[in-house]
């Protein structure tokens, strides 16, 4: 579904150039659950961003579908297979559009049919009634905001979900509920996600794979079985495993 | 012994259009020199309490208390010129994000040196002495670079441990942490708090740690607090976490996932309205 090879991502240009990403490579199949984990500024994110173009000063290779993709500029069926939600909630949605604008307006610009009946649809497959389409953002909460986020990733019907920290501006009870939302989404129609977070217990949750990250390089792939044994490979991933559970005293 | 801080119906309020917001309602606990971890989800009045303990809750908001006592000496709604003279020198607070609470003008030295001075009246040398002393304290490799450096060009682990060496300087008796390592890595958190452990230890000092981290208050603190809808609905020794009676709090460590143990399904919060209003379980929270 989608295949990364030696993928390089930069900022600015020499002296000043920041290299964001180095050589990364990986592979997800269809239906499969990807998880990329790091800390920050490690680039996890900005393989995703380069990804659906948000980024052109990128080198490598990017296919989606088997459909290499170049620069920034992205095909009508690109959008069509691959959607993207953001961490913060609160920031993705227009303040002054109401959720039916947000999801009209995404299906007008997908070309669907039938928008008035898909709209309660989707609505009701991210778990809101239909009592919250003419409501704003700031009439939200941000579990809500973010289950609107993802109503608007699935308008489009996209077969690659890639999820940025979706959960990290939530409370832990909202953040299981949209977990939960997100793996039942997935069951029910075959997605594929790659998902960003800094938190290794919920990708070991949601995914089936994950790469480390470390300095933008990926330092290990493996499993979310090998990483619930603590059985990592690399140091960086040891020492990574080892503080996320927690604080020890001395 | 007396507590160091001792709080009895503390309330917060703020006026709407619907009426009054009650965002603390009736909160009561004890310091002494211990780690008091205080955790809930965002809106349970956990920040507030801590703004309120400290005369930080702007008007219209109103703060009222059976008892507010520093030392066994009222700061209720003391005139801010009193108050001024107790934060920072007595209790003092350290913030979520390092990037804004610090002056992005001013080099961190300056700010450390200010925060000094202000309180003990020295000025000079003696300020800076005790500024370097303070970015060793945090264990902070290179001082002397760090005191010349903007904040902007800082890491956010190295801004919390600048933020903590200037709440430290003056000695406070207290220090409120609020969120003070949610905007940092996990590997520079368990550094900033190991820091924090061992300052707050040393000087034998009270901490209360607001928090919505439920696990690393239960591996950090001694004694946990959880906030539900402005009250205290459960206090446990952090120890004894796991034996959560309240729903409220068992809900919360429920839905976490975990590395150690797969689930198929998350379990989520069903929250019920007595959990706002029935009576609590320990009937005086914080007895020492």
């Amino acid at each position: 579904m989608l295949t990364i090879k030696d993928l390089d991502v930069w900022f600015g240009h020499p002296p000043e150039r920041v290299d964001a990403v180095r050589g990364a490579s990986f592979v997800v199949a269809r239906g499969e659950s990807f998880g990329l984990v790091g800390e920050s500024g490690s680039g996890k994110s900005t393989i995703l961003r380069a990804v659906t173009g948000l980024i052109d000063t990128w080198s490598g290779r990017i296919e989606v579908a088997g459909q290499p993709v170049t620069g920034r500029h992205r095909s009508r069926a690109f959008h069509k297979t691959v959607q993207m939600v953001f961490q913060d909630p609160y920031a993705s949605l227009h303040p002054r559009h109401s959720v039916d604008r947000v999801l009209s307006e995404t299906l007008h610009l997908q070309g669907m049919d039938r928008i008035d009946q898909r709209i309660a649809t989707l609505l009701d497959s991210v778990g809101l009634g239909r009592g919250f389409r003419f409501r704003y953002p700031h009439q939200l909460s941000g579990g809500q905001r973010q289950r609107v986020a993802i109503a608007r990733a699935l308008a489009a019907e996209p077969q690659l979900l890639l999820l940025d920290e979706p959960t990290s501006a939530l409370d832990v009870s909202v953040q299981a509920e949209i977990l939960n939302l997100l793996a039942d989404l997935r069951r029910d129609r075959g997605l594929t996600y790659v998902m960003v977070s800094h938190d290794l217990a919920v990708v070991a949750h949601m995914c089936d794979r994950l790469a480390v990250m470390r300095g933008g390089e990926i330092v290990e792939e493996m499993t979310a079985a090998a990483l619930r044994q603590g059985a990592a490979r690399s140091d960086y991933a040891r020492d990574l495993l080892a503080a996320s559970r927690g604080y020890a005293a001395g | 012994m007396t507590p160091l801080l001792s709080v009895r119906d503390l309330r917060v309020s703020f006026p709407t259009r619907s009426g009054s917001f009650q965002a603390v309602r009736g909160v009561s606990f004890d310091l002494g020199r211990e780690r008091l971890g205080v955790v809930g989800e965002s809106g349970s009045g956990k920040s507030m309490t801590g703004r309120a303990i400290l005369g930080l809750v702007r008007p219209p908001g109103k703060v009222t208390a059976e008892r507010l006592e520093l030392d066994g000496e009222s700061i209720l709604n003391l005139p801010e010129r009193r108050m001024r003279k107790l934060r920072g020198a007595r209790i003092s607070m350290v913030m979520q994000d390092p990037k804004f609470s610090l002056n992005p003008v001013m080099t961190i030295g300056r700010q450390i040196m200010e925060s000094y001075r202000l309180h003990s009246g020295q000025g000079g040398q003696a300020a800076r002495d005790k500024a370097l002393d303070m970015l060793r304290a945090v264990q902070i490799r290179d001082p002397e670079r760090v005191f010349d450096a903007y904040p902007h060009e800082i890491s956010g682990g190295m801004g919390q441990r600048a933020m903590i060496a200037m709440m430290l300087a003056p000695d406070p008796e207290i220090l409120i942490a609020d969120e003070p390592t949610s905007a940092l890595d996990v590997s520079v958190r368990n550094e900033v708090l190991r820091i924090m452990d061992k300052l707050v230890r040393d000087r034998g000092m009270g901490l209360i740690f607001i928090s919505h981290d439920l696990n690393l208050v239960g591996q950090f603190c001694d004694r946990v607090l959880i906030m539900y809808a402005g009250r205290v609905v459960e206090e446990l020794p952090a120890h004894d976490l796991h034996a959560a009676r309240h729903p409220y709090t068992q809900g919360l460590l429920n839905s976490l996932p975990r590395l150690d143990q797969p689930v198929e399904r998350l379990s989520t919060l069903q929250r019920q309205d007595s959990w706002r209003d029935a009576d609590i379980a320990t009937p005086l929270p914080g007895g020492l």
